[in-house]
């Protein structure tokens, strides 16, 4: 347990400590929240979205914003592996597990504020504050987002040997994961072979969950979101220590 | 193990404490990779608080000999027991009694010193009261007590091997493993840092086991060194024995007059040899540094005024090139290396 808190207290300091990549990775949400948000607000027009389409898409950005911190989070391990600095933690006498939980709760953790940051600052662009209750549902969504991409990204670095294939894995995998979920459009009315493709991507009951914790409503009940993206977070940690455990460097 | 020593004796925090028996005993140790063999039949043992070299080209099976020790790669064959605890069957038993510091660096830029020095600290397990104790009284030691609050990424290279020395030893390792420790330092860092090296050596009584291809590093630093080549130990010894038993200490002594004192040479019961090569006069002898008091004496009985002395001592460089035909320098961009490099320069 020492050993978890110990690498989860790096990632957090050296999270806290590198304010370039805070404002940097809040960039492109907000550019999303703001010019999507606001360009689009006019133009589409639902009975159901409460709060307009930018009241609709904060739920899916602050998804993003937990999606992309977690998975870069998780990648870094490939930068610890060129750094050396991985090496010091493999010959320390703890468990290779206990390394890999301890950096999946540190990136989940400054997934977390990062999507927290989004959520506050949507606050000003006139997101209705809701229940405490609410918040604090959309805050436990967060959470297994972030812990189920960490991970995730974990096992992706575990098999890697240089970032010469996050390109690859950024638009190949990550924005395809955001696009399909529901983010930004509503998945009740789409056509079925999309539907379903939506259905298959864990991010999707992210989004729904966060949007029910903030709007009360939501396509997939919140149960299911729970239980899907739940399944899928305790899978992403089981694949991911299994990867790192067989880590070469 | 220590009582004058200036870190604090509580070695039972965080460490495995220090058992009966050689620091490291090796027996027949091979690794295979994909039917190369780079280490071949490996055996050899280090007493406490002695300075263990292995020492050869790169390429020959140092490091993966080190790697092996420090459980790191599984061995093809063979078995070593570190402190006492077998490192297939009690791996972590081992790892609390090591302390290594790698060829590449291995401490996180971004965090400072005192808190690089605090996450190893905490990942052995050592208490938080001596955890800082050990860490003022070590980052003292190797000279960074006043840049403990900086982050690593300001610091120099030697700066940074000297912490990462510091941070080996802060869970009081029983051995501590150094990797070409001084691999791409200039020769000044370099020589500060065999001054570190050594005062661990002399006042904390650590027992090192290091890797080297400088030959000067071995000279200085090793009470014993494994000549290894091909991934087997050649020769073993002390650096002296080794130096001895290829050739002899010679002493060139330029004089006003040759013929005299060359004579007079001659008749030392420590000379083994004496002749005229020149205008100066070359004597083979046994340990020089000894006798060099004498050969001058001679010279001034004999009236002469000596205008220069010169000693050469075979170095192991020499020991070397006996014993393989090749020079240690040629192997340096050897093939294998070069490919590390790229692919190390790939990397980055």
């Amino acid at each position: 347990m020492d050993a978890v808190y110990t690498i989860w207290l790096r990632n957090v300091k050296r999270y806290l400590r590198s304010r370039s990549r805070i404002v940097g990775s809040l960039g492109m949400p907000l550019f999303f929240l703001v010019i999507l948000g606001f360009g689009l607000n006019s133009v589409v027009t639902d009975s159901h979205m409460r709060g307009g389409y930018v009241g609709f898409i904060v739920p899916g950005i602050v998804a993003m914003s937990v999606l992309f911190t977690a998975v870069f989070s998780g990648i870094q391990i490939i930068w610890d592996k060129q750094f050396g600095f991985l090496k010091e933690t493999l010959v320390a006498p703890v468990s290779r597990l206990s390394i890999m939980l301890g950096q999946t709760f540190g990136g989940a953790t400054t997934a977390l504020i990062q999507g927290f940051i989004i959520l506050v600052l949507s606050l000003f662009l006139g997101l209705k504050v809701p229940g405490a209750a609410g918040f604090l549902v959309a805050l436990g969504f967060m959470i297994l987002i972030g812990v189920a991409f960490t991970a995730f990204g974990i096992a992706i670095a575990s098999r890697m040997e240089d970032m010469h294939g996050f390109q690859l894995i950024m638009n190949f995998v990550i924005f395809p994961i955001f696009g399909l979920s529901g983010a930004l459009f509503p998945i009740d009315r789409l056509p079925l072979w999309l539907r379903s493709l939506t259905y298959a991507d864990p991010l999707t009951y992210g989004v729904e969950g966060i949007r029910y914790g903030l709007s009360g409503t939501a396509t997939v009940p919140p149960l299911a979101s729970l239980g899907a993206l739940a399944a899928f977070a305790v899978a992403m940690v089981g694949i991911g220590a299994w990867l790192f455990r067989n880590i070469r460097f | 193990m220590d009582d004058q020593s200036p870190i604090s004796p509580s070695p039972t925090h965080g460490a495995a404490g220090e058992r009966a028996g050689p620091a490291v005993l090796v027996e027949h140790l091979s690794k295979e990779f994909d039917g190369l063999r780079a280490v071949d039949d490996v055996s050899f043992r280090i007493d406490s608080g002695r300075i263990f070299g292995l020492l050869g080209p790169n390429g020959a099976g140092k490091s993966t000999t080190l790697a092996m020790l420090a459980t790191l790669l599984p061995p093809t064959a063979g078995a070593a027991r570190i402190n006492g605890f077998d490192i297939a069957g009690d791996p972590d038993g081992v790892r609390r009694s090591i302390g290594i510091v790698f060829q590449d660096q291995s401490l996180d830029e971004e965090l400072t010193a005192w808190e690089n020095m605090d996450f190893h600290g905490r990942l052995y397990h050592v208490p938080a009261a001596v955890r800082r104790q050990r860490t003022d009284e070590l980052l003292a030691l190797v000279g960074l007590a006043e840049r403990q609050r900086s982050l690593v990424k300001t610091f120099s290279g030697g700066m940074r091997r000297r912490l990462e020395i510091a941070r080996g030893l802060l869970h009081r390792p029983r051995v501590l493993f150094l990797d070409e420790p001084t691999l791409g330092l200039d020769p000044q860092t370099r020589n500060l840092l065999w001054g570190y090296i050594e005062r661990l050596r002399d006042e904390e009584r650590i027992t090192m086991i290091l890797t080297t291809h400088y030959m000067e590093e071995a000279d200085r630093l090793c009470d014993e060194v494994a000549v290894i080549d091909h991934g087997r130990i050649i020769a073993s010894g002390a650096p002296g024995t080794l130096k001895r038993e290829v050739g002899q200490d010679t002493v060139t002594l330029a004089t006003s007059d040759n013929g005299v004192v060359l004579e007079r040479v001659r008749a030392l019961p420590a000379v083994r040899r004496a002749e005229i090569a020149g205008d100066t006069i070359r004597v083979d002898l046994d340990r020089a540094e000894a006798h060099i008091a004498e050969l001058v004496n001679v010279a001034s009985a004999a009236g002469a005024s000596i205008s220069s002395v010169n000693v050469h001592t075979p170095t192991l460089e020499d020991v070397f090139l006996r014993l393989t035909g090749r020079t240690i320098r040629e192997e340096e961009a050897g093939g294998r290396d070069r490919m590390r490099m790229a692919h190390r320069m790939w990397r980055r």
